[in-house]
């Protein structure tokens, strides 16, 4: 059978008889790496440009229309030494790329706009008290304005519309005072003008704009930068599938270019990366990513396989399937909307805030009006204070108290493996009291493992892994892994659904089931764990037995002590049998586990937990803790888990160890803290600057420093979120 | 007094100017790849003799 790697699906044109493809690449991180892959890939003929990307770990290629395979440049990088992968930008990326850009354009806008109205502002300041000419102050005036109400118009969009979006919705939000204000401040600024007054506002509109696109910026270019990550990452699992283009030929082709109806080879050892139902062929699956079941499952002509299922012994042919018709998944999603709808029933910390914070504000500029008017001020003179009131509280501290710690902090949990998908995680995360746990693959690692290496003969232990480096099969790959074997047995057969044999120095080998090995005796004898799947290994007359099983994560048992020293609840709840379930919370010293659950039992478990004041923080990896992960208040899960799990969680943990975990929520709990004291700051500030603004003596330049002023203090307090975070071993 | 004439259209000139150059900056994509631009201003432009395997 014949295999070909399709790239068509990723290829795109650009400008004439020039092809463009974009790479994922593992493991480039300086100068040096991105030197010798852009000269090695420059070198191969017709290439026209090659360019890495450092910050998203990404290669762009052009190339001329004709002859060059694309997959050309997959292997001159294999030979370079770096593992990629073709990259197709999701939607969800592209546009937060998108945001980022147009906000750094305002940000842009209002930056400029701000350093020359305050060219002109200064002046006037200072000329106020000198010998200015009023005909001159108006002229400053008019120019300021000039500047000032175009970029406004332009820069304030973000907030104009998310204000907009807001009350039209009945709702509140931060971005509907600081609209007032500005709207008010501008309008004033322009009446005074016309008015020839000494003081018009147009630099502390525009500052105030700037200051708040600042942290705008901040917090979506945080989100750019994650999803970036998360698309790598997604590329580098290669979500592949070995199509039948011919009767007996195949193409491995990314699983977009798929379409229901199409028929795919799934061999042993493969995930599965569509949903379809078994056609020819016999083997078992792994259907553990799925249901949290880790005893395996036999596939049949007609049985209905799901993506992310693992194929252990035999070859299928799939059918690939229209929508999922399966049970299980429409099941999952339906679930899934359910639960998230509710999760957007969440409100943000800043926008509780400005809940109680917009009404004070609004009262106060109202009571400063009428109080000058009763107190015998004329209208216009009540209305210049009361709007005075409002530039100098507008929440200029307040809208950089949040995102400012936020990107700080996702900064900080970004080098410590741990990804943030979605903005108010950390608030979430911080409340969080109450840790679920799902066992298969979160507790326990997602990859086997061999648990008796110790109990046979190093050289025996390492023939064995040489031996099983013939073989597909995932415990053959553990047992090779655990052995650490690099060299292949030369002459080594693999017998399907038995195991593999070999000879070396005239004696035969065989790694495979007891049977083929002929050590049933043995398995009968020892006492082996329930969960472990056994593999005998034969040299000669000598018998060993191999237990290999899903071992627990390096680090649980310091991960629980931890999460108890900070009095969080801890349980299991796992799709799993419950002898498996009873022996993991044990070696845990877990007392409340619950085993054989469904997705709906999950979420019942964790709406009884809610009802009872618990904020839980739910860990899973199945596409079968998909719905709780979205109901929990707030989810974790592993890079390694399935991709509807992965959308869902509000933060993703890389690598083996399950530390993260605790990283995370000690990170988040500091990180609201110094939330809360930047709120805190903010409203202090405006507590100072309030009563100078209700006696009418605040002049712009008063404005101006009080802005900044908050400003700076709220940012050096956001820095704080940079402590590192302490060791949990 | 009459050098404002000449100093404010100077001064907005240069600033719309200070803009522009952003706006093209941003449009070419000079923001894209913060780590890589750092690294390229020190990379050395001879080409190496032949594959010497890069170092980390």
């Amino acid at each position: 059978m014949q295999v070909t790697r399709d790239f068509s699906h990723y290829v795109r044109a650009a400008g004439t008889g020039l092809r463009h493809i974009d790479l994922a690449v593992e493991g480039v991180h300086c100068a040096g790496c991105m030197a010798k892959i852009e000269r090695g890939l420059s070198a191969i003929p017709d290439v026209t440009l090659a360019r890495v990307n450092l910050t998203d770990r990404r290669v762009a290629l052009e190339w001329k229309e004709g002859a060059l395979d694309p997959a050309r440049f997959i292997d001159r990088l294999e030979e370079l030494g770096y593992k990629a992968y073709p990259y197709e930008t999701e939607s969800a990326e592209a546009s937060e790329v998108a945001e980022s850009r147009f906000l750094l354009r305002c940000l842009g806008v209002a930056a400029f706009a701000t350093m020359n109205v305050m060219m002109l502002s200064i002046p006037v300041w200072s000329g106020n008290v000198s010998d200015m000419l009023p005909e001159q102050r108006d002229f400053f005036h008019w120019l300021s304005a000039l500047i000032a109400l175009p970029a406004a118009a332009y820069a304030g969009q973000p907030f104009f519309r998310s204000a907009w979006h807001a009350l039209s919705n009945k709702t509140t939000n931060m971005d509907v005072p600081i609209s007032i204000g500005v709207c008010l401040a501008l309008g004033m600024s322009v009446v005074e003008t016309i008015h020839h007054a000494e003081h018009a506002y147009f630099d502390a509109a525009i500052m105030l704009l700037t200051f708040l696109l600042v942290g705008r910026f901040l917090d979506q270019n945080m989100r750019r930068r994650t999803r970036a990550v998360a698309g790598n990452l997604a590329a580098l699992k290669a979500e592949t599938a070995a199509k039948f283009v011919g009767l007996d030929e195949i193409s491995q082709v990314p699983v977009a270019a798929i379409h229901p109806g199409d028929i795919v080879l799934l061999r042993p050892g493969e995930r599965c990366a569509v949903d379809g139902t078994v056609i020819e062929g016999r083997s078992e699956i792994d259907q553990s990513l799925i249901t949290g079941e880790t005893l395996y499952v036999t596939a049949e002509q007609g049985t209905p396989v799901y993506a992310g299922s693992m194929n252990i012994s035999g070859a299928l042919r799939v059918r690939v399937s229209a929508a999922s018709e399966a049970t299980l998944l429409a099941e999952i999603t339906r679930l899934l909307d359910n639960a998230l709808q509710a999760r957007s029933r969440y409100m943000r910390l800043a926008d509780r805030a400005s809940r109680l914070y917009a009404p004070v504000v609004h009262a106060t500029a109202l009571i400063t009006i009428l109080g000058w008017v009763v107190f015998g001020a004329s209208w216009h003179d009540a209305i210049v204070t009361g709007v005075a009131v409002l530039i100098i509280t507008c929440p200029c501290a307040l809208g950089l108290a949040i995102p400012t710690v936020q990107t700080v902090a996702s900064g900080a949990m970004f080098k410590s493996g741990v990804l943030l998908n979605s903005g108010d995680a950390i608030e979430r995360l911080a409340e969080a009291d109450h840790v679920i746990f799902d066992k298969t693959g979160t507790l326990t690692l997602p990859d086997l493992d061999v648990t008796n290496a110790a109990d046979i003969p190093a050289d025996i232990f390492g023939l064995a892994g040489r031996l099983a480096l013939s073989s597909h099969h995932p415990v053959a790959a553990a047992v090779a892994q655990a052995a650490g074997a690099k060299s292949p047995i030369v002459g080594a057969v693999e017998e399907a659904g038995q195991g593999v044999r070999a000879t070396v120095d005239g004696v035969e080998i065989r790694l495979g089931r007891p049977s083929f090995c002929g050590a049933e005796a043995l398995v009968v004898g020892a006492d082996l764990d329930p969960e472990a799947s056994v593999v005998a290994f034969r040299r000669g007359d000598e018998r060993f037995i191999l237990s290999v099983r899903q071992g627990l994560r390096p680090d649980a048992q310091a991960v629980i002590a931890a999460l108890r020293d900070r009095h969080i609840g801890i349980e299991i709840l796992s799709g799993d049998r419950e002898p498996v379930v009873i022996a993991a919370a044990h070696a845990l010293g877990i007392a409340e586990w619950r085993a054989g659950v469904t997705p709906a039992d999950k979420i019942a478990r964790i709406e009884e937990l809610k009802r009872r004041g618990a904020r839980v923080l739910m860990v899973g990896d199945g596409m079968n803790d998909a719905p709780s992960l979205a109901a929990a208040h707030v989810s974790m899960s592993p890079i390694s888990a399935a991709h509807l799990s992965q959308a869902t969680a509000d933060l993703v943990f890389l690598g083996r160890p399950l530390g993260s975990v605790v990283a995370a929520i000690d990170s988040a709990r500091n990180a609201l803290h110094l939330m809360r004291q930047n709120l805190w700051l903010a409203i202090g500030y405006n507590m100072l600057a309030v009563p100078v603004a209700i006696s009418g003596v605040v002049t712009p330049l008063i404005a101006a420093a009080a802005m900044s002023g908050s400003s700076i203090l709220v940012m050096l307090n956001s820095l704080r979120a940079r402590s590192r975070t302490r060791e949990i071993m | 007094m009459e050098i404002l004439v000449f100093l404010v259209p100077l001064a907005l000139m240069l600033g719309l100017a200070g803009l522009a150059a952003f706006l093209w900056s941003l449009r070419s994509g000079q923001y894209d790849d913060l780590d890589g631009a750092a690294w390229r201003a020190i990379a050395d432009d001879e080409p190496p003799p032949q594959d010497v395997p890069a170092k980390h």
